[in-house]
């Protein structure tokens, strides 16, 4: 389990437990988070889970695997902190990681 | 004007399977598609992945999939009407008038969405200033490459689209190429031929930028390009392409009066029925309690729906359940010869 701080375009904050398991992206969709749409359910196929990183945890998460940073060329205002949220799988680890929301997914 | 037992919007999976079972039951149906070709998601986002849970086949990719459809519906000459999307609808007594954005006109009892996501739009600049350009010098595809005969271009973009019109226009236009990184995820032989053009002076790259703003006065003049730190490059241009891919849009569905959770569409699961009579939702774009994003359910989804459009096509029938194995009706439908 993992507290992880979703940030909205607007400045409002959620603060959700999310399983571990569980994707940052599920964690928000599951909690009605607005500003994730995940369209493609997480095939890593839309760019439209994107996400961008509070700076001092971009680092610590688990490298992008390929054909992420191309699906992040097609994102909303892609950004050197962005990933696709359906890419970061929630463990213990990243209990109080942050993430801002994009202003749109589209 | 077209009339029809059923119309079907989108060629992905669900709608051509929706497709065969309503001509396994003698429906006859025609589909509406914004894409150029048949096979939605399973055609634009993963022609070449490999798909491992249709039931029955362990392995196909998407394209090979929807050749299989195509192959497996051959039998009911379904008409397709690829390049359109369905605009406005509207009831006419009993049935359903449907107009296309291309001005195709569609009557019918039944309208079946099977619609995945939305329709694919091309992904535009995030810039509010480029919208006053939009179609006009601010393009997003290229219809006839002739309008930038010795203009200057700006094109933004890693993808094969972006550096097939570098390496296409820099032949007769000034071209600056832009890219949010460093990687091109284009084809390397393309991304070999860019940089060798560069080297030539042929073109302009200019990476780690993206897009900050579009100047012009009435005409385009200039885009300004910003690195990650925030310093920014004025370009001087005519033209202005951003190759972005592709988004997935709800567009004019959303203004049929359906009831619309999250970008999709509630439906009964007896029948797939909308809360508007006679226009059911199939695929990804319906929701019900349990519902997966599963192509297998799609295809659940549409053998349904097929029976629901049955009683709104066929009013005075009753409609029989046989087995494709066993019937000669459907064996006949399906241009079977019978001893």
């Amino acid at each position: 389990m993992a507290k992880i701080t979703y940030i909205e375009h607007g400045g409002q904050k959620h603060e959700i437990d999310v399983a571990n398991g569980l994707t940052v992206m599920e964690g928000a969709v599951q909690n009605d988070i607005p500003g994730i749409d995940a369209d493609c359910g997480g095939g890593m196929s839309c760019a439209t889970c994107h996400v961008y990183v509070k700076e001092d945890w971009f680092p610590k998460l688990p490298n992008k695997e390929t054909g992420e940073d191309d699906m992040l060329d097609q994102a909303y205002e892609p950004k050197a902190n962005s990933r696709l949220s359906c890419q970061i799988i929630v463990s213990d680890e990243l209990n109080g990681l942050v993430v801002h929301l994009p202003e749109k997914q589209a | 004007m077209i009339k029809t037992d059923v119309l079907i919007i989108g060629a992905g999976p669900t709608g051509l399977f929706c497709a065969h079972q309503l001509g396994i039951i003698g429906l006859k149906c025609e589909i509406v598609d914004n894409l150029d070709k048949i096979g939605g998601q399973c055609i634009e986002l993963y022609p070449d992945k490999p798909i491992y849970d249709i039931p029955a086949i362990p392995k196909c990719t998407g394209e090979e999939l929807t050749n299989s459809l195509i192959e497996q519906i051959k039998p009911f000459n379904i008409n397709f009407h690829l390049s359109d999307r369905v605009q406005e609808i509207q009831k006419e007594n009993e049935n359903w008038r449907v107009k296309t954005l291309k001005g195709k006109e569609f009557s019918t009892p039944n309208i079946v969405i099977a619609g995945g996501v939305g329709s694919f739009e091309p992904r535009k600049f995030p810039t509010k200033s480029a919208e006053k350009f939009d179609g006009k010098s601010v393009l997003y595809s290229i219809k006839d490459k002739t309008i930038f005969k010795d203009k200057s271009v700006a094109i933004f973009g890693g993808g094969d689209s972006a550096l097939d019109w570098a390496i296409e226009l820099s032949k007769s236009s000034k071209v600056t190429l832009i890219h949010r990184r460093d990687e091109f995820r284009g084809a390397q032989s393309s991304v070999d031929k860019v940089k060798k053009l560069q080297k030539s002076n042929k073109l302009d790259i200019f990476t780690k930028y993206s897009i900050k703003d579009v100047k012009g006065n009435g005409k385009l003049e200039s885009v300004e390009i910003k690195d990650d730190d925030g310093n920014s490059k004025l370009i001087s241009t005519d033209y202005v392409l951003g190759f972005f891919g592709l988004i997935m849009q709800l567009g004019p569905i959303l203004d049929w009066g359906l009831n619309i959770d999250k970008k999709t569409i509630p439906v009964n699961t007896e029948t797939f029925e909308t809360n508007k009579q006679g226009i059911f939702a199939i695929g990804d774009i319906c929701t019900y309690p349990g519902k997966l994003k599963l192509i297998l359910s799609g295809f659940h989804e549409g053998a349904l729906a097929a029976r629901g459009c049955f009683k709104y096509a066929r009013p005075d029938e009753k409609l029989r359940f046989e087995f494709t194995t066993t019937s000669k009706a459907v064996q006949n439908r399906l241009g079977l010869k019978n001893d």
